[in-house]
């Protein structure tokens, strides 16, 4: 029995002749302890999949399975770090965490639950920052809190939806690793949704591009037999890596095309000559 | 606008102030001083106009007034009736004053009376509290009420009134709208039951819920010979005004950011958790607005409320002078006009404040 299943996922927004068929026939299995990173276009549908997994949304037809038991609601065992963050504002850094800590361990002591918030928020390196609001953070530090939040409820799956987005390059590769090295602490599985192959590349064990919707569908996968701990700059060099990234491209850039052919109207325009003033 | 504009004036006759203090020692930021002294010199300016044009207004109105006067002395009662008019008039004795508007200085004179007419009443109120502090004690032990002072009440006393009318019915007010708000924005089947009731009863005039609120406490009160013009005045003035709070609350709490509701499904909160947690904190903002415009409304409509229940404040006041017709009623009436307008302006600053502090987004509101 798989980890995580999706079998035939179909999702209809709106009703009737409105309705539009955002995901069709999404097919998917994961397994306990695997990396999997699904890539697509902006606006392909990426958000509502995982919605659909962290049990915010329910799928129009079709199931998903954790652990062989169909997700009809959210649960504390998948962990989801947002794309926008989703932090309350009017909470200091240590507060958010702690709201999610609470929620987590009904059961423990105060004590216990602010060491734990201490002991995330400190993995994520902002220490200093425990007692300042979202406001005053800057988006990679913002992030990171999202990060500890997800993390310190301790959850068996990790759901990223383009977690680092919004991003800078630098401050990109740096919380990539952090992620990747609370990830191999205690081989949790994890499922992100990117834009980046090359991010999907250097963290996950498979990838898996989304054909853009309407009507988004799962393409074919490609598994990343690199070894870990992964170096990136080494990575460029690796013809291994080159192939997969180059093969993961050229399908994009082809699904991209068919998009853009499928869009391409033809408009008949009306046969004018400009008219003489002089004769 | 109009206030936020004085308020940034009195900002600029502080910082003017301090930077005249900076003056005295080396000074850097010419500019900035001259920039303030403009600003305040423009304030001074434009009041000296206010006041000067109000001058000049009630001299007019004075003359047409003085002069139909002596013309209809010298057409009824002949020349010599007309003379002693005019002198009469030129004497300024008060039997025969023009009864206008008043000029600025009869207004300044009738506001040092009312304060002077205060420290009479103090001074009365202690002595009479002095007086009887013995036979109260023997009253007390004898399980008795203690006799109470009932003279007339100050100027001061009536703005007091006012105010406390205004905070109680305010309070009436935030303690119905809040709750009420925050369900009804929770569920959508009870918006659509309650928005009926609310489209129609927000637009009634103070007037006709002040009378609604008299047939019920009337009633309540029958056979109490208390004073109960009060209490339906500050529940008047609480019915009157609670509907921005009730619509802001409402729509504050139905528009939570769609992030944050996902964010406590994720952790799943409790429905507590989740209303006191997360949709209360970030309907915060429209929450205050509605309550400031509340208070706006509230002092607003207690001027009329407490003229027709008789409570002993500015709106009885203002009334009351006016039935009075006494030579300096108008220019009290005047005075009662400013001090309305001021604590007016610093209730809507009070609220402000409050929702600067509160409100985590101070920053992106301004």
């Amino acid at each position: 029995m798989a980890y995580l299943e999706l079998n035939n996922i179909y999702k209809t927004y709106g009703e009737g002749e409105n309705s539009t068929e955002v995901l069709s026939n999404i097919n998917l299995t994961m397994e306990e302890g695997e990396f999997v990173a699904i890539v697509g276009f902006t606006g392909s549908g990426k958000t509502t999949l995982v919605n659909l997994i962290n049990g915010l949304l329910q799928p129009t037809s079709g199931e998903v399975l954790f652990k062989g038991v169909p997700v009809t609601d959210t649960s504390h065992e998948r962990g989801v770090i947002f794309q926008n963050y989703s932090l309350l504002p009017w909470l200091t850094v240590g507060q958010n965490v702690y709201m999610a800590v609470k929620e987590a361990f009904p059961k423990e002591s105060k004590k216990v639950l602010m060491e734990r918030v201490k002991e995330y928020v400190g993995m994520v390196n902002l220490s200093p920052a425990i007692n300042k609001r979202p406001k005053e953070l800057s988006g990679g530090m913002r992030q990171r809190v999202a990060v500890a939040r997800a993390l310190a409820m301790n959850p068996e799956m990790i759901i990223m939806d383009e977690p680092l987005g919004a991003l800078d390059a630098l401050t990109r590769g740096n919380l990539q690793d952090e992620i990747l090295n609370i990830w191999s602490q205690d081989k949790r599985t994890a499922l992100l949704i990117t834009n980046d192959v090359d991010e999907g590349i250097y963290m996950a064990d498979r990838i898996i591009p989304l054909k853009p919707g309407p009507n988004a569908t799962l393409g074919p996968e490609f598994k990343i037999d690199i070894e870990r701990p992964r170096d990136k700059t080494a990575m460029n060099d690796n013809p291994e890596y080159k192939k997969t990234r180059n093969a993961i491209i050229e399908y994009l850039m082809d699904i991209g095309d068919e998009r853009k052919t499928i869009s391409e109207v033809e408009y008949k325009l009306p046969e004018l000559t400009p008219k003489s003033f002089v004769a | 606008m109009e206030q936020e504009m004085v308020l940034k004036n009195e900002n600029s006759l502080f910082s003017s102030l301090k930077q005249m203090l900076l003056k005295l020692t080396p000074s850097i930021k010419k500019d900035g001083i001259i920039k303030s002294l403009k600003n305040t010199g423009i304030t001074f300016l434009s009041i000296l106009l206010f006041i000067g044009l109000w001058q000049m207004g009630s001299k007019a109105l004075y003359n047409k007034e003085a002069d139909y006067r002596i013309e209809k002395a010298l057409t009824e009662r002949g020349e010599e009736a007309a003379v002693a008019e005019r002198v009469c008039i030129e004497s300024g004795d008060s039997s025969c004053q023009p009864n206008t508007l008043p000029s600025p200085s009869q207004v300044w004179a009738s506001l040092k009376s009312l304060v002077a007419d205060h420290q009479v009443i103090r001074a009365d109120k202690a002595a009479f509290a002095e007086k009887m502090a013995v036979t109260n004690e023997k009253m007390i032990s004898q399980g008795k009420d203690p006799i109470v002072y009932t003279g007339r009440a100050s100027f001061v006393d009536i703005v007091l009134t006012s105010i406390k009318t205004v905070f109680a019915g305010f309070l009436l007010a935030m303690f119905i709208a809040v709750p009420i708000g925050i369900i009804i924005g929770l569920s959508p089947s009870l918006r659509s039951a309650f928005n009926w009731f609310i489209q129609i009863f927000k637009p009634v005039s103070p007037v006709v819920w002040y009378l609604l609120v008299f047939m019920i406490v009337k009633t309540l009160y029958i056979g109490d010979s208390s004073d109960n013009a009060f209490v339906i005045s500050f529940i008047s003035v609480g019915l009157c005004a609670m509907w921005a709070t009730l619509v802001n609350t409402a729509m504050g709490v139905a528009s939570v950011d769609k992030d944050y509701i996902n964010v406590a499904k994720v952790l799943k909160l409790g429905t507590f958790q989740k209303v006191f947690k997360v949709i209360l904190p970030s309907s915060l903002p429209l929450i205050f607005t509605g309550l400031r415009i509340t208070l706006s409304v509230a002092w607003m409509v207690l001027i009329a409320i407490e003229l027709l229940a008789q409570s002993q404040g500015l709106g009885l006041f203002v009334w009351e002078e006016f039935q009075n017709g006494a030579n300096d009623s108008n220019s009290k009436i005047i005075v009662a006009m400013f001090v309305i307008g001021i604590i007016g302006f610093l209730l809507d600053r009070l609220m402000l404040a409050v929702q600067n502090m509160v409100s985590f987004n101070k920053n992106e509101m301004a």
